[in-house]
């Protein structure tokens, strides 16, 4: 079996499950968000159901339009806390103690290495990092596994991606779950499971490990995961909340398609609108000039993404025809970037800094683009209208690469400051 | 069950921020966001739909985005099914989950035009193009599937499984 199979089989009771099989299966934790928990909270009021099946088992972040970007966000984010009051939720995240989800749960050890977590949100499957079967759900399905616990699934087939040798300077996990998009294309892994292996994998921080599994969604992919190891280990030991456990595939687990890539063949990349499939080399774009920069989200708000553009932008400024908006993913993510002096560098660099949220991403608010304007960012959708005006233009990347571009005033990779 | 209606064209990969774009997400009101369905792809969408019309894709129709306002909107907005050669996987649990019907059918999303009429058996699997005088079959759907349908969605499905338990 796949290490897949092997989290559903040991979460609905069998010894053996097989793709395409339908199972009921428990989850170890559910989750939903500002935009997707109104209709669960709902939804789950008609179940009938007296109480949710644990308490310490269901996470409500607000985080997409919180803090509350307007009299409606408000609203939603009240029903939120309404509920979490009402049920005594032992994971309701108020602003001030919230994080990007997907950034917040693995940070605080409230998903680990053989969990089986559902989440009203498609980028759940950030979790497979740490060996982890963790899939994106409507809010229905959160409802209904609210109050039973359970969920249904198909087991899905499997797809092995195999990244030998080593990776190119300032290269991370964005460019090769980037590279791989635009291999395999937007429903490339439609329904599949996409397990992540290799020697590149096995080097790969666990960061990076998270920004490769967030964006498994927009290949189409039901889950993406990684065995777990010694940085999986390293990574979870002291955060886990819960005792977890360590799967992995057998030798003769069967998969549909085995794909492999020599690393050092894979660039700095860049997705250009509106696809994340639509991939080039960040190099072959540097007539492209640009509007704005994001550095954050659930795929690369985190410490080390940080860290990068601090680097990269240290003693420099944005250009003038740029705003470069960085936002921490967590609270404490928040924290340790002001610690070691990253937000100084960004805020002397004439770069915004911003409190946690979701917010432009998705063009929600802090940072919509008008009509005509174009950003770079290191967020995971490119689709039209997806930050701001429908006439408006994403292009994607890594934060080196974001930073960088963020200084030339258009796309441009580190190299041509000399880094 | 057979529905019966005039065809609007989509093409590949409809993303769910197309569909409804997120900037209207600070609301789950369903007519609210009927008044914005499928505005990103065609902006006059919203108004030259009738009540009845049915939705034509490509592949991967409603990628991205796990929010059940997508389908939620289509159904909203009167749309009464849609067709295409291949969904997204949150998108097509999250039809079931809300009721609306969708059928996958690489023949019919192929082969039927904007203005076309068509009617849909759902029970048998056919898709009857009445302008052209052609029938394609959809993918039958999972024996599951239908389990939620006759019980009237997942969460009449898991009321009834509460009350058993209790029982």
């Amino acid at each position: 079996m796949t290490i897949t199979e092997k989290i559903l089989a040991a979460h609905c009771g069998k010894k053996e499950v097989s793709a395409g099989e339908l199972i009921n299966a428990k989850v170890d934790l559910i989750l939903a968000n500002d935009i997707t928990a109104p209709i669960a909270i709902q939804e789950f009021k008609k179940t009938g159901a007296k109480d949710v099946f644990d308490k310490n088992r269901v996470a409500f972040i607000p985080d997409h339009f919180a803090p509350q970007k307007d009299i409606k966000a408000a609203e939603q984010c009240k029903m939120l806390r309404d509920f979490s009051k009402e049920y005594h939720l032992g994971l309701y995240f108020e602003v001030g103690r919230m994080g990007v989800e997907h950034a917040l749960l693995p940070e605080q050890g409230l998903v680990g290495p053989g969990d089986l977590v559902i989440g009203a949100d498609s980028h759940t499957c950030t979790y497979g990092a740490l060996g982890a079967f963790a899939t994106g759900v409507g809010s229905t399905d959160v409802a209904a596994a609210m109050a039973t616990g359970e969920c249904w699934f198909k087991v899905p087939e499997s797809m092995k991606f195999i990244y030998y040798g080593k990776l190119n300077k300032w290269v991370g996990g964005k460019d090769l779950i980037l590279h791989t998009i635009g291999d395999i294309g937007v429903d490339g892994a439609l329904y599949m499971a996409m397990e992540l292996e290799g020697e590149a994998i096995r080097n790969l921080p666990m960061y990076g490990r998270l920004t490769m599994c967030n964006m498994a969604i927009e290949a189409g992919g039901k889950n993406g995961i990684i065995m777990p190891d010694a940085i999986t280990e390293e990574y979870v030991k002291g955060r886990a909340k819960r005792p977890y456990k360590f799967y992995t595939s057998d030798a003769d687990a069967k998969y549909v398609e085995i794909r492999e890539y020599d690393c050092s063949k894979i660039p700095l990349t860049v997705s250009c609108p509106h696809l994340p499939s639509n991939t080039k080399p960040a190099t072959e774009l540097s007539h492209i000039t640009i509007d704005q920069v994001v550095i954050g989200s659930c795929t690369n708000g985190r410490l080390e993404d940080l860290r990068e553009a601090a680097q990269i932008i240290k003693g420099r400024k944005v250009n003038p025809n740029v705003r470069m908006i960085v936002i921490p993913a967590t609270q404490q993510i928040y924290k340790d970037a002001m610690k070691e002096g990253l937000l100084d560098i960004f805020i002397d660099a004439e770069a915004v800094v911003s409190t946690p949220t979701c917010g432009p991403c998705l063009g929600g608010h802090m940072g919509i683009l008008a009509k005509g304007e174009r950003a770079l960012a290191t967020t995971n959708r490119n689709f039209v209208g997806r930050m701001g005006h429908p006439e408006s233009e994403v292009y994607l990347s890594n934060p080196a690469v974001a930073t960088a571009s963020a200084v030339l005033g258009r796309i441009g990779v580190p190299e041509e400051l000399g880094l | 069950m057979l529905l019966k209606g005039k065809v609007w064209r989509f093409g590949d990969d409809i993303d769910t921020d197309a569909i409804i774009p997120a900037r209207y997400l600070n609301t789950s009101d369903p007519k609210e966001l009927a008044r914005h369905v499928m505005e990103d792809a065609d902006k006059d969408f919203p108004n030259k739909i009738q009540a009845g019309d049915i939705i034509v894709a490509g592949k991967n129709f409603g990628c991205g985005s796990s929010r059940e306002h997508a389908p939620i909107a289509i159904k909203a907005a009167g749309i009464q099914a849609v067709i295409a050669k291949s969904f997204a996987r949150i998108f097509y649990r999250n039809s079931f989950n809300i009721g609306l019907p969708i059928f996958e059918s690489p023949d019919a999303s192929e082969r039927i035009k904007e203005g076309d009429i068509i009617e849909i058996d759902a029970d048998k699997g056919v898709i009857k193009n009445l302008s052209a005088e052609e029938q394609y079959d959809a993918k039958p759907i999972p024996s599951f599937m239908q389990e939620l349908i006759i019980a009237g969605g997942l969460i009449k499905w898991t009321k009834k499984k509460i009350k058993g338990a209790a029982k």
